[in-house]
């Protein structure tokens, strides 16, 4: 078929896309540096059972609670386990469960909510309703009563956080859908003969995808707050598995002697974070979304 | 106007339908029979040693051989027709005496927490929008970024060190005095506060930008009275709006901050009941949870109306 379409939002996946997209980037200095510390963080995260100084588990009942020096770098906690080792193995931990809830929630939200705002009616209706009951409630009470009744793993967490998280994708994508379907260019395309799917995968799409790229960005941040904040409660992730606020929760009973067993793994999440909204914020620019409020 | 109202009204109330019944499908769904569960929490050990016959008196006595959808029915006409919506497992108290109990806490601890936060964000955001992109707006952006990006947990239990621990400033928990609310209530306030700032900046920036402030400005007026009056009062729609969709984070970061505080909230409260699976205490915390969130942002869509006559809603 022998049609094009240039619009300034379409995304695109091409080599002269992706050349273009990494000279923007390269010229906001906030977004270039929290990209390399990325890139940084996440081959050591790759690695990390190899520049590991200590086995993340490993206890040493005859080093415990000791402050940061050459043979622990950020001390050892209260089972003697070195505190270095344990943030990077918390840094996959994290990070890959994050990832995974962000992707899971986006093509969950992105599908319903392209098919509720493309084809409306009923199923719209319907559906809106259950995604507005879904986000009528603070998202973290909502996790934490799923994971209190399921208990922790990482399966339940990953399915408490998709629950709550997938709604607002569905929710702006369906927005974007309902304002690109009503476009002369999609009437047209349909005139030609396109079907209903190549339609979705090659016209509304690329039009509607940027601001949940934007969300998706920040949101990864999120997820690895609200996984420390669950796990700092205890009920996210099994006790064995190491993640920063499953650190910080064993350390605060001796915070007041060994405080380093809460600093850096708190000064981790506030890193990783803080990379993730420079990167969402960044990309809001750069894509130029519709969605251009001071939400953060 | 009044359609509006009453459609939103409706949806409130199915909202809050909805919400019990998934709290307490979600908590029967918990693996090992409640009445063990009920002894275990209540009665240390006795969960091993009961004999069929204690476990058959609990289950009478909570109706627990009912089907789980007689049991949320029979919830559900008690709340609705005496006003009773359980009794506490593990307290033998009806919930509603537990949250009647715990709630003016939480209202404390979040009214105080979005005072401090509009008191100070406010201010801060049209500072950063009048120096904008000077050294004193991008040291404010890092300090936002900085304030939405740390768990609030590690906040509290840094600040607890600074300021009860160290420098022996405050107490490290307790309920009642004034000294007592001072770290909880900023630990929660932080996020809304970097919030607000930036929402503030966005929108003062845009307000700054129309040509009736700059006509304003040729008239005359003094540069304050256009900030505060002129401005400020136009770009408050953004941070109201902003203000009723935090609340329910707000609710959610209050659980964890009681939790470290040992504040006696509703978010403890539910955190205790969880930890203890006392079904009706969840059940009953998570409805009112969601109760106070809708009722925000209800008025929230209402105050609009006034703030911005421009808006509208058809029926």
């Amino acid at each position: 078929m022998a049609y094009s379409i240039n619009r300034t939002n379409r995304f695109q996946f091409s080599l002269t896309g992706v050349l273009d997209m990494a000279r923007k980037i390269m010229k906001k200095k906030d977004m270039a540096i929290s990209l390399v510390v990325l890139v940084i963080i996440i081959i050591l995260t790759l690695f990390a059972h190899v520049i590991s100084p200590y086995d993340p588990n490993a206890i040493n009942l005859s080093n415990i609670n000791l402050g940061p020096c050459s043979a622990h770098w950020l001390g050892t906690d209260y089972l003697g386990r070195d505190i270095l080792s344990r943030i990077l193995a918390g840094a996959s931990v994290s990070l890959s469960i994050s990832a995974c809830v962000v992707t899971i929630s986006l093509l969950f939200g992105v599908t319903i909510g392209c098919a509720i705002g493309y084809y409306g009616g009923i199923l719209d209706d319907t559906i809106s309703r259950v995604i507005d009951i879904f986000m009528a409630f603070p998202s973290m009470i909502f996790a934490l009563a799923i994971m209190g009744a399921f208990g922790p793993s990482v399966i339940n967490l990953i399915i408490a956080l998709v629950m709550v998280q997938w709604t607002a994708y569905a929710r702006v994508i369906r927005g974007q859908v309902l304002s690109i379907k009503e476009k002369e260019f999609i009437a047209s395309v349909r005139t030609i003969g396109a079907s209903d799917i190549q339609i979705f995968i090659r016209h509304i799409l690329p039009n509607s995808i940027a601001p949940v790229i934007v969300m998706a960005t920040i949101d990864i941040g999120h997820v690895i707050l609200s996984i420390a904040a669950l796990n700092f409660l205890g009920i996210g992730l099994p006790a064995n598995i190491p993640e920063w606020g499953g650190m910080i929760s064993s350390g605060k009973e001796f915070f007041t002697t060994a405080p380093f067993i809460i600093i850096f793994p708190g000064l981790a999440i506030t890193l990783v974070v803080i990379i993730f909204s420079i990167l969402g914020d960044g990309m809001r620019d750069i894509l130029n979304p519709v969605d251009e409020g001071g939400e953060l | 106007m009044y359609m509006y109202i009453m459609k939103r009204l409706g949806f409130m109330i199915l909202a809050i339908f909805v919400v019990s019944a998934m709290a307490f499908f979600l908590m029967n769904m918990v693996p090992g029979s409640t009445p063990v569960m009920i002894l275990k929490y209540t009665v240390l050990g006795l969960e091993n040693s009961a004999t069929p016959n204690q476990i058959a008196q609990i289950s009478s006595r909570y109706n627990l051989n009912d089907p789980l959808y007689v049991q949320y029915i029979t919830w559900l006409k008690n709340a609705l027709l005496h006003g009773n919506i359980g009794t506490s497992y593990i307290y033998n108290e009806p919930v509603s005496y537990l949250i009647a109990l715990r709630l003016p806490a939480t209202i404390l601890l979040a009214v105080t927490s979005m005072s401090i936060a509009i008191l100070i964000g406010i201010p801060l955001g049209i500072y950063a929008a009048l120096k904008e992109n000077r050294i004193s707006d991008t040291i404010l952006r890092f300090v936002t970024l900085f304030g939405v990006s740390m768990p609030s947990f590690w906040v509290a239990l840094i600040l607890l060190l600074i300021f009860a621990v160290d420098l022996k400033l405050v107490p490290v928990v307790g309920y009642g005095q004034v000294d007592n609310i001072i770290l909880p209530s900023i630990t929660l306030a932080i996020p809304y506060m970097a919030i607000i700032i930036r929402v503030t900046r966005t929108s003062m920036l845009e307000t700054l930008g129309n040509e009736y402030i700059r006509f304003s400005i040729a008239k005359g007026l003094s540069k304050y009275r256009i900030i505060f009056v002129h401005a400020l009062k136009n770009a408050m729609l953004p941070i109201i709006t902003v203000l009723g969709f935090q609340t329910g984070n707000l609710l959610g970061g209050a659980m964890i901050v009681e939790t470290i505080f040992d504040w006696p909230g509703i978010g403890n409260l539910l955190v205790n009941s969880i930890d203890s699976h006392d079904i009706p205490v969840v059940q009953g915390c998570i409805l009112v949870i969601a109760i106070m969130f809708l009722t925000v942002n209800f008025i929230v869509d209402i105050l609009y109306t006034y703030i911005d006559p421009r808006i509208r809603y058809g029926g």
